[in-house]
């Protein structure tokens, strides 16, 4: 009798804690649909490519277009700004890392790293900050002091590579996969 | 809830409810017999005051939602239609984003209040702290609610909060574009924020409802701060403070319909008014008025992730000060540094919000904001973490009254405890 009743409890256990196990596991299994329903769809992950016409942008100038829901940057730059560009020690830079998706991840943030043709500078519109669109600095109306780009937002200002030089945002502005089509034409994505 | 109920059903049918669900005898000693301290001023008015603020916004809210399209390329004008067809569409909508406002006003006063009378100490901490989870769950849900509109503030106010979470390591881009349902701020996120903006006021309610249940343990807290000691120093909480709360929530909604009717956009911005742009940043992006000073500690700090945990960490910081404030002394009328402190406290709120409201490279008298915004910052971390705790230790408090009848109707009035 004694043995059928240490059996009896052995059994309960048995049953509290794998039913205990098998709950916790198919509560799991069962939240997990309830949160990844919020990450992207399959169709906003298929935001596929972009082709942008850049024969009418003047130098000195940037236009704006839109690549995956995000502002793309398309700037002409000048030969000063480029000299600007250039003059500057990769050592005196906040984010040393080119952040250019055509190059390698540990690839230097150097002029010719941040802009394959020199004259072309092509960049998604996004301070690493906070998200906002930084607005272009212009020789007729400068933001602030590095030519580039400032962000109104927080104050992040960018110098003519779009590289992060002043403010509170950590990174470079991000260059996406792009070709030359021609010379005209610019593939992104 | 605190003593034995008085609740003594007349009728037959009184007494076939209560020996079946005692909701009468519930309402009876919360709300009519409950033993009130005598000296409550006009501080303590605003507990009521915002639940007719919570009252107001559902109301209010249900019947915009019949009106609302949570589309991105509809909402905007869904909401131009409420403003200029649907009949009194323009009275409610106005009513619910100015009550926004209202509401933050009366849980401003009533946090201020608490943290003047000490009314967050033994025994009443998880009354504040519960307090603190409504003040963040209010933050959230007028957050989501700004963003509906869909104008440029909405869809630039959405993207800057929801990028504060890409600032934590590793996670945080991942994070961001799980809150986003895609890779920036769109449709995906308007509807999701819709969902959460509709169901998060009923969450505020049950969470008032735990509020209200932890008050009713302890009692009130009085401008005194000391407690009740016999049945003279309180009061049954009807008519006395029925009255008392009706007529003050009577003032409080003439200032609010002051301006619903008056200046019905004197808290909006007027660049929400222009629909969602993904690729135009209006150029100088503010938060709703009540945010401002968490958003000014964010701006002075020139880096990402520091910013956000300082900004993150203010809020966080209410959460302590139950344990922070060493003081065996509750009201800071008794409290003659700590009074001082308080007040210096309340400036500095509100001169990061002055901060914040400016754009970021703005200065005053020479001095650039930026600059300001830091040392207030400083000032709010070093009031809770160092002189709460310190003052505590070593201020003199003045001598407290014997008892709160004492202290209302003087020594000879009041007759000796026992």
């Amino acid at each position: 009798m004694a043995a059928t009743t240490s059996d009896a409890g052995t059994r309960r256990d048995f049953l509290y804690v794998a039913s205990g196990a098998m709950g916790a596991v198919g509560v799991a299994a069962a939240a997990w649909p309830f949160i990844d329903q919020m990450n992207p769809s399959s169709a906003a992950l298929a935001a596929g490519t972009t082709e942008v016409d850049i024969s009418t942008i003047q130098p000195g100038q940037q236009v704006i277009f839109k690549f995956r829901g995000h502002p793309l940057f398309v700037r002409r730059r000048t030969p000063k700004e480029i000299e600007e560009s250039k003059a500057v020690p990769v050592s005196a830079l906040p984010d040393p890392l080119a952040e250019n998706a055509n190059l390698a991840a540990n690839a230097e943030a150097t002029d010719a790293n941040r802009a394959t043709k020199p004259e072309w500078l092509v960049l998604i519109g996004v301070c690493t900050h906070l998200g906002c669109t930084p607005t272009v600095s212009t020789p007729q109306m400068p933001q602030g002091e590095y030519g580039g780009w400032l962000c109104h937002c927080h104050g992040s200002q960018y110098d003519t590579a779009g590289r992060i030089r002043k403010g509170p945002a950590p990174r470079n502005l991000d260059i996406p996969v792009y070709t030359f089509l021609s010379d005209t034409k610019i593939k992104v994505g | 809830m605190s003593g034995p109920s008085t609740y003594n059903p007349k009728s037959g049918f009184e007494k076939w409810i209560d020996q079946r669900l005692p909701l009468p005898r519930l309402m009876h000693d919360t709300m009519h017999t409950f033993p009130t301290p005598r000296n409550l001023n006009i501080w303590y008015t605003f507990g009521g005051i915002l639940t007719f603020c919570l009252a107001v916004q559902i109301v209010t809210g249900i019947v915009l939602a019949m009106h609302y399209v949570a589309n991105a390329d509809l909402a905007f004008n869904s909401v131009e239609n409420i403003m200029r067809n649907v009949n009194y569409g323009w009275l409610i909508r106005y009513i619910h984003a100015n009550g926004a406002s209202m509401f933050f006003l009366a849980v401003y006063i009533h946090m201020f209040r608490g943290l003047y009378y000490g009314s967050y100490k033994n025994p009443r901490e998880l009354i504040w702290i519960i307090g603190v989870l409504i003040y963040l769950l209010m933050m959230a849900t007028a957050f989501f609610g700004y963003v509906l509109p869909w104008g440029q503030m909405s869809f630039w106010g959405a993207t800057v909060i929801t990028n504060l979470f890409s600032a934590i390591p590793v996670v945080g881009d991942h994070i961001a574009t799980w809150l986003w349902g895609d890779f920036a701020v769109g449709d995906a996120t308007l509807n999701r924020f819709f969902s959460l903006h509709y169901l998060l006021p009923f969450i505020i309610a049950g969470v008032v409802g735990l509020h209200i249940w932890a008050l009713h343990v302890p009692g009130n807290n009085n401008p005194l701060g000391i407690d009740v000691k016999s049945p003279q120093d309180t009061v049954p909480f009807h008519p006395y403070y029925t009255v008392k709360d009706a007529f003050y929530l009577v003032l409080f909604v003439i200032l609010f319909a002051v301006f619903v009717f008056y200046a019905p956009n004197f808290f909006g911005n007027p660049d929400n008014y222009q629909p969602a742009n993904p690729l135009v940043t209006p150029p100088d992006i503010v938060p709703e008025w009540y945010l401002l000073p968490f958003y000014a500690m964010l701006r002075s700090i020139p880096n990402k992730l520091m910013g956000v945990i300082v900004m993150g960490g203010a809020i966080v910081t209410l959460v302590f000060i139950p344990w922070l404030d060493t003081s065996r002394v509750r009201s800071c009328r008794f409290r003659p540094t700590m009074k001082w402190l308080f007040w210096f406290f309340a400036g500095a709120c509100v001169i990061l919000g002055y901060c914040g409201a400016k754009p970021v490279d703005a200065a005053f008298a020479g001095i650039p904001l930026v600059w300001v915004a830091r040392l207030a910052t400083a000032y709010y971390f070093a009031f809770f973490w160092l002189l709460m705790p310190i003052i505590g230790l070593i201020e003199t408090p003045k001598k407290l009254p014997a008892s709160i009848a004492q202290s209302v109707l003087g020594d000879s009035a009041a007759a000796p405890a026992e």
